[in-house]
Order: structure tokens, then sequence, then C-alpha cells
């Protein structure tokens, strides 16, 4: 039964009297050396959207996962519809209507998008009835505007596809509480619009949605009122109409924040990386690069735009030497690496921080120190001939955490174990010391924090001062429109345009990103 | 309550050195039951295996005859699985280069000097089985075909090959009819050192110091590391895996045709069905239970050595049926196997409503 919520702090932004669906009170959360959530008091109200706002390991994902029936809290109630409630399991959680969907997907690949909404429903039954559940899929995600194709299998699928088959997977099971784990993290701005409006429509028929974040804009884009964690206790909770960006971010990180970082002026020398009618097929087999071309001078960042799936990651693979060219020419100093093997682009030149961070990367059960020495490991000082200096890799690895305050409790600590923020700046500085002028970036920021997002930033605008031809690829627009010197726009395999960044805007870029010319003509 | 396994952050060093201990322990409370209905005082047979296998020096060659190829065998098959290239195919490795050796001690013998027959046949076996490891390793690097279902098809060619030669072509013209080769001349013999012990074992230790070298002072060695924690990582880091397979199947398959050449020129001193009883299988358990450490390999598969000869002993000396000593051979490699899960993993106890929580997050 609904409730009559008399919470004093009820915001004003609310019309009278929305029911209080859930009220955490007094959530505690210990984990091993660590007080994660320190007694947490939240409302969440019915045909709200609540942001849940805080650095990483701030308590959030914790504080979602005890509502969501995953963890158990060490103190403290849950109470749903003004009766305490304990939840044994997510799907007992579900079953109260609380779903989650979280920010590593858990879906089957080799099942289709109907099949994994209907995996573990119990009311499923014993016989499967495909055409029923593909009718009711296709009917919410008309509803919704979740587009999904349900015979689709989820390899075949975008991230931000499969993200609305988790979504999906909860409407399916009648959740009216959804909870989303940094859902804007794997997606584009386009797909993170068309998020917000979903969600803003989920809200306007009663269903109450929170979604974590520690970006700021989407608070602001997205949210009726946000909490914000710092260090597992609530810090604030206010409405986004009453509130900044630069307050926000202050709450969050608990000191003033920059937003800019200083820049010099560009100074191009040579052209570095120069890519000529490249041509490359996608894992599917299908053209993912149509005839791409640019260059990339030395002390110039180029970025390329794009919603994801347009090409990117091929563009990378392919110049990277991961990945067969079709067609084309990838030039690095005049010198041609076409179709060579990555250990030959390497050697040209190439230093490259992989979009997938612990699949691409790291060996994450190695220890930091032979993740370091991934590159180096091969010259001297650390090769002796064919044998192996680990005196030398050893001393060569603690130099680079020192240089790139990497921290790492010991050298041997796995690097699985480090931070997000930690491991990426592992990547980070086995890239640039192995580098000789040529920086494929792919999502260097990804998932990373404030902080870590800032200091990765700021290195890699410290390293084209330095000269170096930086590639950044990104899908943060704010990103590439800080970093870059140029920007490109990927859209269906093809270079949509290259604009100076002092001529692009967020409305230019996200028409080029959909496919329309610039209108004018422009070059590097 | 419910018992929940729950992955350790890290190997536990306790529970690495206590497991073996305890999993025999079980293995051989199990097996007192088993001799028990076979109306026979369990820790009779028990004493009957340990002196059968470890309590006279007679009784130690014997284990050390049996260890020397599960040791050359457990090392070769490690390597390959260092790097997660399944070879499941030393039995066959292990029996071309008995074939191979055999040759040469065979048909070579006479026109060659001495000095040079037995150095042919240790290379002539090693090359045999680093070349027949190459096939599936290609296979797999070329055009991806699977390598399990290779390297386990063609033990099958090598053993029938082996079946063929001693009983077709190769047979021995005055052996009676008895199954098997003409002895090798003894210039082809290996030298022993004790008993039955022959060079093999010298050969299986260096190897095993050579193993390790590699893995830890090396750059291949390194990069067998990095391709068996994350191949994607590896091909990212410019490492070539194709070449890094064929290169350590080379090295894996020539161990095991090493093995193979020091059984027929080292035990039986000719070709007969006795060169492929099973240790290029055996020694797939050995590489596990070793944790595909080099020395590791070399101490379990003493042991499984000893385990083999005290098994014979059951037979010989209380009159047992062969399949209860294979009974206890089993059920101490199952719980060697079994508890080695507890290294990796803890088991946590969890009482009331907190159970489901668990189990269910246990289950993400």
């Amino acid at each position: 039964m609904a409730i009559r919520s008399l919470q004093p702090e009820r915001p004003p932004a609310q019309p009278p009297g929305p029911p209080c669906v859930v009220q955490v009170r007094g959530i505690t959360k210990r984990f091993p050396g660590v007080l994660a959530n320190d007694h947490i008091d939240l409302d969440v109200y019915s045909g709200e959207v609540l942001a849940l706002l805080g650095e990483n390991g701030a308590g959030k994902s914790t504080l979602m996962n005890i509502l969501s029936g995953l963890y158990h809290p060490d103190e403290g109630q849950i109470i749903l519809h003004g009766q305490p409630v304990h939840f044994r399991s997510p799907r007992d959680a579900i079953n109260h209507g609380i779903g989650m969907v979280h920010q590593h997907f858990m879906l089957v690949e080799t099942l289709t998008a109907a099949e994994n909404i209907l995996l573990g429903w119990r009311s499923a039954g014993f016989l499967l009835r495909p055409d029923q559940v593909r009718r009711e899929v296709t009917e919410l995600s008309e509803r919704y505007g979740l587009r999904v194709d349900p015979d689709a299998y989820i390899w075949q699928l975008s991230v931000g596809e499969q993200q609305r088959v988790e979504i999906l997977k909860l409407l399916y099971r009648g959740a009216d509480i959804l909870i989303l784990d940094e859902p804007t993290a794997v997606l584009t701005p386009q797909e993170s619009a068309e998020l917000s409006a979903t969600l803003r429509q989920m809200a306007d028929e009663g269903k109450a949605v929170i979604f974590i974040t520690h970006k700021l804009d989407e608070v602001m884009a997205f949210a009726d009122r946000v909490t914000v964690l710092r260090a597992g206790k609530v810090v604030a909770t206010l409405p986004t109409a009453e509130a900044t960006k630069e307050e926000l971010a202050r709450l969050m990180v608990g000191r003033e924040v920059l937003f800019r970082l200083d820049k010099r002026a560009c100074q191009p020398g040579k052209v570095a990386l120069s890519v000529e009618n490249l041509e490359a097929l996608n894992d599917k087999g299908l053209p993912a690069l149509r005839g791409v071309s640019f260059e990339v001078c030395e002390g110039q960042v180029l970025g390329i735009a794009g919603v994801a799936g347009n090409g990117q990651r091929e563009l990378a693979e392919v110049i990277t030497g991961l990945r067969p060219a079709t067609g084309g020419r990838v030039r690095v100093w005049g010198r041609d690496i076409t179709n060579r093997s990555p250990r030959e682009a390497i050697e040209a030149g190439i230093s490259h921080i992989p979009g997938d961070r612990a699949g691409v990367g790291l060996a994450p059960n190695l220890p930091v120190a032979e993740n370091l020495a991934m590159k180096a490991y091969r010259r001297p000082p650390l090769a002796r001939g064919p044998l192996l200096n680990r005196q030398a890799l050893l001393s060569f690895a603690q130099r680079l955490i020192e240089a790139f305050r990497i921290a790492t409790p010991t050298l041997q600590t796995p690097a699985r174990l480090l931070s997000g923020g930690n491991q990426q700046r592992v990547v980070l500085a086995r890239e640039i010391t192995a580098g000789r002028g040529v920086l494929i970036a792919v999502h260097p920021t990804r998932g990373l924090d404030v902080g870590a997002t800032e200091s990765v930033r700021r290195t890699l605008l410290e390293q084209r001062d330095q000269g170096a031809a930086i590639l950044l690829i990104s899908e943060d627009l704010e990103e590439l429109l800080e970093l870059s010197d140029s920007i490109a726009v990927l859209f269906e395999g093809r270079i949509m345009g290259i604009l100076p960044t002092d001529e692009a805007d967020m409305e230019v870029l996200g028409m080029m990103m959909a496919g329309e010319s610039p209108g004018r003509e422009a070059g590097i | 309550m419910t018992l929940i396994f729950e992955k350790r952050l890290q190997r536990s060093r306790l529970a690495a050195a206590l497991v073996p201990f305890l999993s025999l322990f079980l293995a051989l409370i199990f097996g007192a039951v088993i001799l028990i209905a076979f109306g026979v005082n369990p820790l009779q047979a028990y004493q009957v295996m340990l002196k059968g296998s470890l309590g006279s020096s007679y009784a130690l060659s014997e284990t050390l005859v049996k260890a020397t190829p599960l040791m050359l065998t457990g090392l070769g098959v490690s390597i390959a699985f260092r790097m997660l290239f399944w070879n499941i195919g030393a039995e066959g490795q292990l029996a071309m280069g008995g074939i191979a050796a055999t040759y040469v001690a065979l048909f070579l013998s006479d026109q060659l000097p001495a000095p040079l027959i037995l150095p042919l046949m240790f290379v002539a076996g090693v090359v045999a089985g680093a070349l027949w490891g190459l096939i599936p390793a290609f296979l797999r690097a070329a055009v991806g075909v699977n390598e399990i279902l290779t390297t386990l098809m063609m033990n099958y060619i090598a053993i029938l090959l082996v079946e063929y030669l001693y009983l077709g072509p190769w047979r021995d013209p005055q052996g009676y009819g008895f199954p098997g080769t003409a002895p090798f001349p003894e210039v082809a013999w290996l030298p022993r050192l004790t008993g039955r012990v022959h060079a093999g074992l010298i050969f299986a230790v260096l190897a095993a110091l050579l193993l390790w070298l590699v893995l830890t002072r090396t750059r291949w060695g390194y990069e067998i590391q990095v391709i068996g924690e994350n191949p994607r990582a590896a091909r990212y880091a410019g490492i070539n895996i194709g070449r890094n397979i064929l290169l350590v199947m080379l090295l894996s398959g020539g161990l095991a045709g090493m093995a193979g050449m020091a059984e027929v020129a080292g035990i039986s001193r000719r070709l007969y069905h006795g060169l492929t009883v099973g240790y290029g299988y055996t020694a797939i358990i050995v590489a596990w239970l070793a944790n595909l450490n080099p020395w590791g390999v070399l101490l379990v598969a003493f042991l499984m050595g000893a385990l083999l000869v005290g098994g014979d002993q059951l037979q010989v000396a209380l009159q047992l049926p062969a399949a209860v000593a294979l009974v206890l051979q089993g059920a101490i490699l199952f719980f060697m196997l079994g508890g080695s899960i507890f290294v990796n993993y803890r088991i946590r106890v969890i009482r009331g409503h907190r159970a489901g929580v668990m189990k269910a997050k246990g289950n993400e």
C-alpha cells in the first residue's frame, strides 16, 4: 500500500502529494577495511528521476546494490510503500518491483534479446512461447522508445542496445522502481538523450527512477532531484532546479574543481600519422570503415567524434595493426605500415591506449610491474639479448609508478586490484614511456572519476606540448572540445568533416554525428 | 544455513601447503573402506604400498623409473598449458619419439660410429616428438583448429603406428612370435644410474631447470606468461601469438619425445606395447597438480610414480585384483584435485536470511 509521505524535506519541485515509495533509513554497510555506507537516509518518490551523485568509491553502487537485494545492510532498514522489507535476493527485490541495471550487463551473449528478457523469469513457465514474448517485448519497447530487435543476438547489439535490453528486462518483470548504475558511461550523447527521454517517460507514468552518476551535466539534464554522496555519507539532497554544477562539484569532491584545463596554442609540426582512404570490416564482416582519410601532425590533437559503432574501434585497431585493412594506407612519418603486425606498428612509433582497459590494455592477473613492462621488455635495459633482466624491470616499473603517481600497494600487486583510475594510469604510463611520437587514445577517461579524468587529460596535453601527435577517439564531446585542436566526425565509417575546435560546438558536432555534412568545407 | 565458495583475493599459501596432505589422508580413509570390503587390513595394505614404492633402494629406484617419463611429459604439458594451449597429445608425441629413436637403434647403429648412436637417438626422439606436436600447433595458429581435438586424435595415430611397427615391418624375426622389435644393440642402451634408473632422470632434472630459467629469466618466458593471462593484451603488446604457439609446441612435443626416447633406450631397449601405457595422459594430471610449476612437476611426478609402483605391489603381495590398485590411485587423484579448489577459494558459512542474499551474489 502506498502511503502519502509527510517527509519535511520533500522538495517543493514535486507536484503536491507524490507518494514516497521507498524510504531508506540509517543504512550502514561495511566491507573489510571500508565503511561503504554510513547511516544513509534516502527518500524516493514515485514519478521522479533521482540522481545519486558521487565520486568513485563514494558508496553509490553499494547503496543501490542493497536496495536491489544484492547486498544485505549491516544496519538500517528499507521501507517500501510504508512496510519494512528485507530482500533476500535480487529476485526478491524484483518481485517487490525494484530492479537494477548494472554497469556491467548481465546478458547471455549467445541468446537473443527476447530470450534474455525471459531468462530466469519465474512466471515464464515451462514452455516458451516465443511469439507472445516477442509481441510483449515489442510493445514495451515501442511504448518507452527502447528500440531493440527482439530476435537479435546480444553479441550483435551495440552497447546502447544491450542496455535497452536490460531496461526492458526490468519493465517486463513489472518493476516500478528502476535503478541504473552509471547508465551513460557506455552511451553517446544521442543515446544519452534518448535514454533521458525514456527515463522521463517512465517517471511520468508514475515509476520511480534512480540513476547513479558522477557526471554533473547529466544530473542537470536528467534528474528532478539529486542526492550527493561522499565517503559513504549523504552530504546533500536538493532539487536540481536549485542546484548549480559548481555547487554539485564542490559537494561531490569536497573542494573547488577546475572545469577548464589551461591549453597552449597548437603548434603543429610535421605530419606524423596519415591515413588515406582507409577501409576495413567489423567483426561481423560488414564494412566498418569506408574510405577514411586524415592527417595528424606533431604537437596536435585530432579528436574523432561519433556515435558508438560508427567505426571508431575499427579505426584504432587498423592503425595499430590489430585489424586488417581491406583498402587504403596508414603511414607514420611517411613509412607505410598498412596491414603490418601490431609489433611493427609499435616499432614505427605508435602507442595505443585501448578502449577496453581490462580486456586489452592489461593482463589483470599479472603484477603491476609486468603490466608496465609490456612494451619495454624487448629493449635494453630490460632485455639483455634473449634474457629478461628482472632487476631492470622492477626499477623501470618503480620509476613509472613514481613519475605517473600510480597508487599501488606494491610492484607485485595484480593489476586487477587497482582502482580504475590507477589501472588507466598504468596503461598511460606504459604507452607514453614506450611512445615515440604517435598516440592513439581511445576513450581515455571512460569510467574514471573527476580527479583521475583531470590528471589523464592533463597528461595527454603535456604530451601534445612535447610534440606528440595524438589521435583522440572519444564519445565524450566535452572531452573532445577540451583537448582537441581539430575534430573529425565519423559517421557510418566515413569522415563527415574535420573542423578546427574553435569552429566546432555541440550543435554542429551533433548534426554531423547524425550524418549531416557541416555545410562548409573545412580542413585541418 | 548455507555454504558458499568465495574466491580468495590471493592464493592461500597455507592451503596450498596443507591441501595435498589432507587430500591424501581423506583418500586413504576412503580407500580403507574398499580394502576392508575386500577383506584386507587397510593398514597392512598401505604398509605394502609404502614399502613397495619407497621402502627400499630397489623400491625407490622403481618409483624413479616410473616417475622419469611422467616428469618429462609433465614438463612438456605444463609449458603448453601455461599459454592456454591445451596439448593433451603428450602420449602421441612420446610414441613418436620412441619410434624415431628405435629407428636409429635398429637400422643405423651398425652403420655409424658407436659414440654417435645415443646422441642421434636423442636428437631423433626429440625432433620427432616436436614435429608431431607442431602439426596441431600449426593447424591452430594458421587456421584456428581446436588443438584439444587434434592433439587427442593424433595420439591414436601415433599409438597405432607403434603397434603396426612392432607387429609388422619391425617385428623381431627371432622373437618366437613375441610382439616387439628385436632388442637394441648395446651401443643404443641409455646408461643406467642405479637399478633400472637411467639417464632419462638427468634429462628430466635438466629440462625442469631449463624450463624454469626460460619462464623466469627470458623475454620468451615473459611473453608466454602474458599470453597465458590475457591473449588479447598480448596481441596488443605486439606479441606474435601464432609464432609462440609453434615454438611452445616444439618444446612441449620435444620433451615428450625425449621421454619416449628415454623409455625405449633406457628401459625396454626395444619397441613394444609397454611404451604407450598412458604416461602422456597422467602427465596432464601431474601438470595440474603441480600448478604448472617445473619444480612442482618433478615432485608430483615422483609421488605419482610411487603411487603406480605401490599399486603394483598390492597385486603382488596381497593378490588383490589390479582394479583395486586403480581405484586407490583414482581416489587419491580425485581428492587431490578436488582439494585444490581450497587454494583459490574458501568456504563461508552463512546463517539465517543473509544466506539467500549471499547465495544470489555467489550465483551472479
